[in-house]
């Protein structure tokens, strides 16, 4: 553990933009901060990089305090989301600007510049000007600039927001791959999920300034401790429905469609109000009602054909719901049709307790 | 943020120059105009609207209404205004000419235009002298007129040829194809994409003009004072400051109606590309 | 895009061309005319620049006008580039005020700055006599009098080279280890200077024309130029004036290219980045 921050109210005009955030970055970690346009995380990886002081609470780098320090002195780089590269420097002197704000000069800069810019395959640029470059070149001069510095924390602000989505995926990779070279920490802030899901170690999702839940990728999209964070990573189905029975396998929850069983919810106590949330995708589709329980009777509404899945749109109890069916040959004869009648298998394991409504 | 150190780094110094050499003078000059006139160029007590009634054409004691002044106000108001109607007809035109010229003639052009706006203003109003005194027009109210229109002509034109270069020649053909003759197309596509420059090239040329007392009193004579010439005046031969300075706040009250009048159509981002 | 133009707009403009042109061309015509009044023509001659160049108060006034420029401009540039570098850098509610501020020594008609500055500058020197001290309306009134007016335009100027840049640029800098004063020297500074070099010639040019400012803060012992453009002609034509102007014609012309040579490799970069 290396990694220690917590701030509180940031004040940013009259509101809160982060509230009492505490978070602790592990050494070497990818790690993600994931949330809506205007969530704060840019605020807070402002104040990681001292361009913005937070109002109360401090930033830990290595165990040092950092709070006061301006971001000359700090041992973190800043990978722009607009690049900010200089344009009046080439591709070599942007690369060289830090290092030669520590005084390093000749063979060692050259040597350290010319290592960088290969690392991430700029090698032949050197004296090209930014504005000469394409999105995925300035991207990479961004990133070059900063890691040649060496920081103890490399803070990436969506460094891949303006690049179209082909190019995307590719730097995704390609920035995973670095980070694990390097063992170098990143924090990364994006508000693409897929962007998060795929890259980071773990991923804290935040919401008006606060931290939502945080995790592994994983732990995050199966299970959602939020609302907001069961919709904002991938799609939910939200059913609401008031605790009827608990036991040591899980509780059950009485619902609109019935009761419905749960491998969650055994410290629950009977009779309060929850959210239960289900994954589209985790949704089985049937023709007929078997008895093993858990099943909904719903009404095909509407069906959304993407290529891989079969979205459809359902009716149940006057409640709105969503389901995924893979495109596979197998099962090409049982697509279903436009209001035909079917039964909704909800597997226990797949629906989650969602902590507040 | 802007933060008290960060204002004094940056926007201080200057900010702070403007309001000592700016702010403070016409704080100092509305004092002066509820001031009475001593002596030559002497002004005391008591505090009195005296200045600003005879602006509006009042005598000294409030109990006549003698319109002179308006009347310069007026005349002021009319030679600016037909200058800048001269220079509108000499000067959109010859935007569209230059507008649709190739890139190297273009800037050429420009260049040519540029030239007697660079020259000193006393210059360019004195060749004039030279021109029209074999005529015996020196002084008179035509020799104003193309002296004005000489001296602010290239500020006429420099915004609307920004404006017509800008122009999408495309919604022309758009209104043409839609079966409008040449010159309703024209009035109808082209015409309202040179607004904003031509708005802007009339209130440029509109305003020196009004203030200007150079022109008139070099080639105008004392038969086409200007509201700016009575305003010198005050602080010449007549030194009645107090009197000199309320006409000074019409004289900007009247450039700020003009300038208002000019942001309300262009709004704020207009207003700072005005400048 | 090029199109063609009507063959009346064409001679339009050429007409307008030559009204632009035809005073000027008169007036390097008499600086050669052998004539003391200048209304017919007598045969060339170059006497007049002869009788210029002895004039001492030409002498003293173009002394006194450079100096005026000169150091009117290194002030305002200063200013004027700080005060573009805030514009730029910072969107706080002060904008509005800002803008206006900036906006009114450009708007506000010459007579009322110059009278204004005028009892500024005696309420002043009231001031002053009461402590023993004092000044004359010279050299120094006027200069701080042209600071005024051209601070706005080198602020204007610097704020809209600078306008197409990001602003973590500086942000940029900093977090590469530059301190404040480095991310400005080393970044923004060269990235205005373009911005920087046009607000100061423009300002430069403006104090060389300025008349109305001066001739109400210079009081009667300092004359510029055109003050002693203004008082001559309203003397009566001479033609050693004549002379005068066609060089200032020529200067100007030279001035321009030479600006637009020294601009015009720069203007085209930066800005979409």
């Amino acid at each position: 553990m290396d990694v220690f921050k917590s701030f509180r109210n940031a004040q940013g005009g009259e509101t809160r933009v982060l509230d009492d955030i505490d978070l602790d970055i592990r050494k070497g970690e990818f790690f993600s901060l994931l949330g809506p346009s205007g969530c704060g995380k840019t605020t807070l990886l402002r104040i990681l990089a001292g361009f913005e002081q937070p109002d109360a609470g401090a930033v830990l780098i290595g165990g040092r305090d950092m709070t006061g320090v301006p971001p000359n002195l700090r041992p973190v780089n800043t990978v722009f989301q607009s690049y900010a590269l200089f344009p009046h420097l080439s591709v070599f002197d942007n690369v060289a600007f830090g290092l030669r704000q520590k005084g390093i000069g000749g063979a060692a800069l050259r040597d350290r510049v010319g290592r960088a810019m290969e690392t991430v395959r700029i090698g032949d640029f050197g004296t090209r000007k930014p504005d000469n470059l394409s999105g995925g070149q300035r991207q990479r001069v961004a990133l070059a600039r900063a890691i040649v510095n060496e920081p103890e924390v490399l803070l990436l602000d969506e460094p891949l927001s303006a690049l179209d989505l082909k190019l995307r995926k590719e730097l995704q990779v390609e920035l995973s791959n670095l980070q694990e070279t390097l063992g170098m920490t990143f924090v990364f802030v994006t508000h693409d999920q897929e962007e998060a899901l795929v890259m980071s170690d773990r991923i804290a999702v935040m919401n008006r300034g606060r931290v939502e839940q945080l995790g592994k990728a994983e732990d995050l999209y199966e299970r959602p401790r939020t609302a907001f964070v069961a919709n904002f990573l991938g799609q939910s189905n939200l059913i609401p429905g008031k605790v009827q029975e608990v036991g040591p396998g899980g509780a059950v929850v009485m619902t609109d469609h019935g009761p419905l069983r749960t491998v969650y919810g055994a410290d629950l106590n009977v009779g309060r109000e929850v959210m239960l949330s289900i994954r589209p995708e985790k949704l089985r589709m049937e023709r007929d009602d078997e008895t093993e329980g858990n099943e909904v009777r719903a009404r095909v509404d509407d069906i959304v054909y993407t290529g891989a899945e079969n979205q459809y749109l359902l009716e149940a109890n006057g409640q709105r719901l969503v389901a995924f069916q893979l495109n596979s040959d197998i099962g090409a004869d049982e697509d279903f049709d436009y209001e035909e009648e079917v039964a909704l298998y909800l597997p226990p394991a797949s629906l989650v307790i969602l902590e507040e409504g | 943020m802007l933060t008290l150190r960060r204002f004094f780094a940056t926007l201080g110094p200057g900010v702070l120059w403007l309001a000592v050499f700016l702010i403070v003078p016409v704080a100092i000059m509305f004092g002066y105009s509820l001031l009475t006139r001593t002596d030559l160029a002497q002004v005391g007590g008591p505090l009195t609207l005296e200045s600003w009634g005879r602006v509006f054409g009042y005598d000294a004691l409030f109990r006549e209404w003698v319109p002179d002044n308006l009347r310069v106000l007026g005349r002021s108001v009319l030679i600016a205004g037909f200058s800048t109607l001269l220079c509108v007809l000499m000067g959109y035109p010859l935007a569209f000419y230059i507008a649709r010229q190739p890139a190297r003639r273009k800037s050429f052009l420009l260049l040519l235009l540029i030239i007697p706006f660079w020259t000193n203003f006393l210059i360019r109003v004195y060749a004039w002298i030279l021109i029209l005194r074999p005529f015996d027009l020196v002084p008179s109210l035509t020799a104003t007129f193309l002296g004005m229109v000489y001296a602010f002509l290239p500020f006429f034109v420099l915004p609307v040829y920004s404006s017509v270069e800008k122009v999408d020649w495309r919604l022309l053909e758009a209104a043409q194809d839609l079966g409008a003759p040449p010159a309703k197309a024209f009035m109808a596509a082209v015409f309202p994409q040179t607004l904003p420059g031509l708005i802007a090239g009339i209130l440029l040329t509109f305003i020196p003009a009004l203030g200007t007392f150079v022109v008139s009193d070099i080639l105008g004579g004392a038969k086409t004072a200007l509201i700016g010439n009575l305003v010198q005046n005050q602080f010449g031969q007549a030194g009645d400051w107090p009197y000199g300075s309320a006409l000074s706040f019409l004289l900007m009250g009247a450039v700020l109606v003009g300038l208002w009048l000019y942001a309300r159509a262009a709004g704020q981002k207009g207003l700072e590309e005005l400048i | 895009m090029t199109r063609r133009t009507h063959p009346a707009l064409s001679a339009w403009a050429w007409l307008v061309y030559g009204f632009l042109y035809l005073p000027i061309l008169v007036l390097i015509i008499f600086s050669f005319n052998d004539s003391k009044f200048g209304a017919t023509w007598a045969g060339f001659t170059t006497k007049w620049y002869g009788v210029l160049l002895a004039r001492e108060d030409v002498r003293e006034a173009v002394t006194n006008t450079l100096l005026v420029a000169l150091s009117s401009t290194l002030i305002s540039t200063v200013l004027g580039t700080l005060v573009g570098l805030g514009l730029w850098r910072y969107s706080s509610r002060f904008r509005l005020p800002l803008t206006f501020l900036l906006v009114t020594p450009i708007v506000i008609p010459d007579v009322v700055m110059g009278v204004s500055l005028l009892m500024f500058y005696s309420l002043v020197r009231g001031g002053l006599e009461l402590t023993g001290w004092t000044f004359e309306n010279g050299f120094w009134t006027v200069m701080f009098a042209h600071v005024t007016f051209q601070i706005s335009y080198v602020a204007l100027t610097v704020r809209s080279r600078l306008a197409g840049y990001d602003r973590s640029l500086e942000e940029a800098a900093r977090d590469l280890g530059a301190s404040s004063v480095q991310s400005f020297l080393r970044v923004i500074l060269p990235l205005a200077l373009p911005g920087v070099l046009a607000g100061a010639l423009l300002a430069f040019t403006l104090s060389l024309d300025d008349f109305v400012v001066t001739y109400f803060t210079s009081g009667s012992g300092f004359r510029t130029l055109p003050v002693l453009i203004y008082t001559s002609v309203k003397k009566g034509v001479t033609p050693d004036i004549n002379a005068l102007s066609t060089l200032l014609v020529l200067f100007t012309v030279i001035a321009i290219i030479a600006a637009n040579a020294i601009m015009r490799p720069r203007a085209g970069r930066g800005g979409e980045a």
